[in-house]
């Protein structure tokens, strides 16, 4: 199954557990952003970069933090955290790190703190987003796995980059 | 000797070659990698195909590659697939590109020799695949001799069609993307430009109109030129039509070349035609036609001459997916620009001739006699950083490069720190989110694999309003400069006299500073004067502490208008400071009209009108009967208190001493202010379209009295409602009963300066509880 027909259904939305028809478990990487654990779906992940030369791209929105080349293509950089309204990585701690996805036949690459592992996990510990969860959050998760102890938001991606379009 | 003989061209082209250079070319030939090379001499006569077919096509094209047939040589292939075959390529060539800037950096290399053949490769086979999404430019033609038939059936002229150069080749894309402008412009060919038999007749031409297609290649470009030798554009028509879109005065059309005038045909909703037809009339043409060509990185132009036919020229770019851009820095980003743009560069430095000069703020160079409007791109893209503003002043002292970009028949100039070279880059489209900034009309990758933004010409033309017409910055910029008025710094003369505070009036209602000897200042009356200029000038000490007593000179500001004159003494000339005046605390002193920051000091600025009343009452010529204006505003509130936002109001008063005092006082009170010297002026203004909220005129002007001003006003559309106040030394109540006929809402004194203020602020307060009525009822 591709990974577009999988983005698809997700954009849907209707049926978060529609992600899960052929298994019981699924593959997500882990992201950190501002000690939040976050989930991208394996599937859409094309790439891990480190640290990446970013061209500036004057008079854009304030999230894009700029273009950069990935083997031929440009990619959009978009750094995640003034996205969701956070307060900007402390320069001096660790390298900073980016997830590159596709998009509507475009690259994209989020710009968060840290890479986590991947972690392959179960349907039944998979619920809605809750209500409770930070608005800003909240407008770009497809739901949340409890971990022993924390939670993974699930970042739905197309979401997250629709809001950025506006 | 069998090699040349394969029915090759070359033949012809070799007999007046000379034995030795016929050896040097066989030699050469000889070199020539392989022998099917040899084998294929048709690869100058048709397309090559594209390297993945070539196996098919290859074997049977020796046989009969001189038979012409074209069909036996050519196969269809999917467009995708050319498609795809482009874009491998032109990843090819930015690896070729990166590698050939490696190998720069290396000039003893053992690469050097492979590389250079690999560059030769790939540079032929961009070129090959480009081929294969060359189409002849006749295709896009083929429909128009139709359309030429039932128009000339339609309208009943005789048109002839002339269809040159429809071999030219260009891409498929761009082909696409001419077809419907060729179309329309054809067609508006034959219905504005051919005229009617009879009329042809009449004017001595022959009855057959003649359209003239021609495309041809030139320096890396498509020229394509339509042409007519119909009736040419009818100016004085372009004119009225303007006039009535408001598009520009008569004045300033007065100033324009024909040709200026002409381009406001591709401006939008612009249509000369008498009446829709069903070809032509509805507007939506030529701003449509230019808005095409230019999307593709192409440029129209326009040449007509009313009588004799006109004649477009089309200048488009071989490919768009491949093209040349000349690469440059600005605040250390770099950013390229593309080469069919960029007519010259220029290098200004700071000093001598070729040097930037700035006209209000603008920044404009003299290149050969013609001014040319610069814009610098770090302030265009905003990206002056704060490292790059302590770098560059020193580096700016030095020199500047000055791209000179030609958008449509506009030049202008983008000032950049530092010009690299051209390079060949593929266009690549934008991410979406970036797709609304106008100014970049792609990005790329460099030879070194950085990214960088392509700017659009056309949008930074947009952007700073550098397009359509070819406005001379000296001839039609200076109504401009009156609107820009609004929100204008002040010059400010700063002076100190008593106290430490120092004290400010604007400089432009100064009219002369003079060291007067204090020995010279006689005393009549109680009033000190001095003998100026063969006339008496009172003095008045600006503050009551500036002695004006003992030897010595002191400095005095002098006042003047028409004939009379007026020196204010001080202590000390300080500075000339620029500023926007902000008043910020009013003060209850007499003589100052309140306290602003100017050059980080609390200033106060002082009321000249004050000491003007003060030292003759000859000044403001008021016949001393006002009876409207002192009862008339009293009881009104303060200025403004209708607590809108900044309202406009135009001073229209042909003594520049009132404007000058008026002006920062109507802006001290809130209002943004745009002060003409006559009637005609604000007519012209009016016709232009700008608007105010309130007109305040003098009465007495050469040419237009404030009477006929106001008449004017009120038959015209678009400030009939405007609330005008009159102002005038005659405040007799026959004046203000003419006036009030005439359309004046107020009558004001010119020397009350407060009653002044408060027919404005009551007038429109009034007007806005009347549209407020108006609103509700409905």
């Amino acid at each position: 199954m591709s990974e577009q027909a999988q983005m698809h259904v997700q954009q849907n939305g209707h049926d978060p557990r529609g992600m899960t028809m052929h298994g019981q478990s699924r593959d997500f990487l882990t992201i950190i952003i501002a000690e939040q654990r976050f989930g991208i779906p394996i599937l859409q992940v094309q790439d891990v970069l480190s640290q990446q030369r970013v061209t500036r791209v004057p008079l854009a929105p304030p999230e894009v933090a700029g273009s950069l080349n990935l083997r031929g293509r440009i990619v959009t950089a978009i750094d995640v955290r003034r996205r969701l309204g956070m307060e900007p990585r402390n320069r001096d701690s660790t390298r900073e790190m980016s997830v590159v996805v596709e998009y509507d036949n475009e690259l994209y690459s989020l710009i968060i703190d840290k890479v986590g592992d991947v972690l392959t996990l179960q349907d039944d510990n998979f619920e809605n987003t809750p209500g409770a969860l930070d608005p800003a959050w909240r407008d770009i998760s497809s739901g949340v796995y409890r971990l022993d102890g924390e939670l993974l938001i699930i970042l739905d991606v197309p979401k997250f980059l629709n809001t950025v379009h506006v | 000797m069998e090699k040349p003989s394969s029915g090759d061209p070359d033949l012809k082209i070799g007999g007046v070659l000379s034995q030795d250079e016929l050896d040097a070319l066989e030699a050469a030939f000889q070199a020539a990698p392989g022998p099917e090379a040899i084998a294929e001499p048709v690869a100058e006569v048709a397309a090559p195909p594209p390297p993945a077919s070539a196996p098919e096509t290859s074997a049977q094209e020796p046989q009969d590659s001189q038979s012409g047939s074209v069909s036996s040589q050519s196969l269809r292939v999917n467009v995708d697939v050319l498609e795809n075959l482009m874009t491998l390529v032109s990843e090819l060539v930015l690896n070729r590109n990166q590698l050939l800037q490696i190998l720069r950096a290396h000039s003893e290399s053992e690469f050097s020799a492979p590389l250079q053949r690999l560059n030769q490769v790939v540079s032929d086979l961009q070129e090959g695949v480009m081929k294969t999404r060359m189409q002849p430019i006749g295709a896009a033609w083929a429909k128009l001799p139709r359309i030429i038939r039932d128009l000339s059936l339609e309208l009943g002229k005789k048109i002839d069609l002339d269809m040159r150069g429809q071999d030219t080749e260009l891409d498929r894309q761009v082909l696409d993307l001419i077809k419907d402008p060729l179309t329309h412009m054809v067609r508006n060919s034959g219905d504005h430009g051919i005229e009617t038999p009879a009329a042809r007749k009449a004017a001595g031409k022959s009855e057959t109109g003649k359209i003239v297609l021609n495309a041809f290649h030139e320096g890396g470009h498509i020229i394509i030129q339509i042409s007519d030798d119909g009736k040419g554009l009818p100016l004085e028509r372009i004119k009225s039509k303007i006039i009535e879109k408001n598009l520009a005065s008569a004045e300033e059309l007065a100033e324009m070349s024909p040709n200026q005038i002409q381009q406001f045909i591709f401006r939008a909703g612009f249509s000369t035609a008498e009446k829709v037809t069903s070809v032509s009339g509805r507007g939506v043409g030529m701003d449509v036609v230019r808005t095409n060509i230019e999307k593709i990185g192409g440029s129209i132009e326009l040449k007509s001459k009313e009588g004799s036919g006109s004649t477009f020229t089309i200048k488009i770019p071989l490919t768009l997916a491949i093209v040349s851009a000349l690469i440059v820095e600005s605040a250390k980003e770099r950013f390229a620009i593309p080469q069919l743009s960029v007519r010259e560069l220029v290098m200004a430095t700071s000093d001598g001739e070729n040097r930037i000069e700035h006209i209000k703020g603008t920044p404009v160079f003299r290149l050969r006699n013609h001014l040319l409007p610069l814009v610098s791109l770090s302030t265009l893209l905003k990206i002056d950083t704060p490292a790059a503003e302590n770098t560059l002043p020193s580096a700016l002292a030095k020199h500047q490069y000055i791209v000179v970009v030609q958008v449509g028949t506009s030049d202008f100039g983008i000032i950049v720190d530092r010009v690299y070279d051209t390079e060949e880059i593929v266009v690549k489209p934008v991410a979406k989110i970036l797709r609304n900034i106008e100014l970049f009309s792609g990005n790329t990758i460099l030879g070194d694999g950085t990214v960088i933004m392509i700017l659009d010409p056309n949008g930074i033309a947009r952007q700073i309003g550098e397009v359509d017409t070819d406005t001379k910055i000296d001839s039609a910029g200076r109504e401009e400069d009156v609107l820009s008025d609004y929100g204008k710094k002040t010059s400010l003369l700063l002076f100190s006299a008593g106290d430490k505070t120092p004290k400010a009036v604007p400089l432009s209602l100064v009219a002369r500073l003079e060291n007067v000897d204090l020995t010279t200042i006689e005393r009549s009356s109680g009033q000190m004067m001095v003998q100026y200029r063969g006339q008496l000038m009172p003095i008045l000490p600006l503050d009551p502490s500036v002695s004006a007593t003992g030897e010595g000179e002191k400095p005095v500001l002098v006042f003047s208008d028409k004939n009379n004159s007026l020196g204010l003494m001080v202590d000390e000339i300080i500075d000339i400071a620029e500023e926007h005046i902000h008043i910020q605390l009013d003060s209850g002193q007499s003589g100052v009209m309140g306290s602003a920051i100017i050059s980080g000091k609390a200033t106060d600025i002082i009321d000249v009108g004050y000491f003007l009343s003060k030292a003759h009452k000859g000044w403001f010529k008021d016949h001393g009967d006002e009876p409207f204006s002192s009862e008339g505003a009293k009881r009104n509130g303060a200025a403004g208190s209708n607590g809108h936002a900044k309202k406009r109001v135009l001073l229209v008063d042909d003594s520049p001493f009132f404007r000058n005092m008026l002006t920062p006082l109507l802006s001290m009170a809130g209002y943004s202010v745009v002060s003409l010297e006559s009637a005609l002026a604000a007519m012209k203004l009016c016709d232009k379209g700008a608007e105010f909220d309130i007109i305040i005129s003098d009465i007495e002007m050469p040419d237009m009295d404030g009477f006929q001003f106001a008449q004017k006003v009120r038959d015209n559309s678009l400030w009939k409602d405007v609330p005008m106040v009159a102002l005038s030394s005659h405040a007799t109540p026959q004046d203000v009963n003419r006036g009030m006929e005439m359309g004046f809402s107020g009558y004001v004194a010119k020397f009350d300066r407060e009653t002044l203020l408060n027919t404005l602020s009551k007038t429109l307060s009034d007007l806005h509880a009347k549209r407020h009525q108006e609103g509700g009822a409905q």
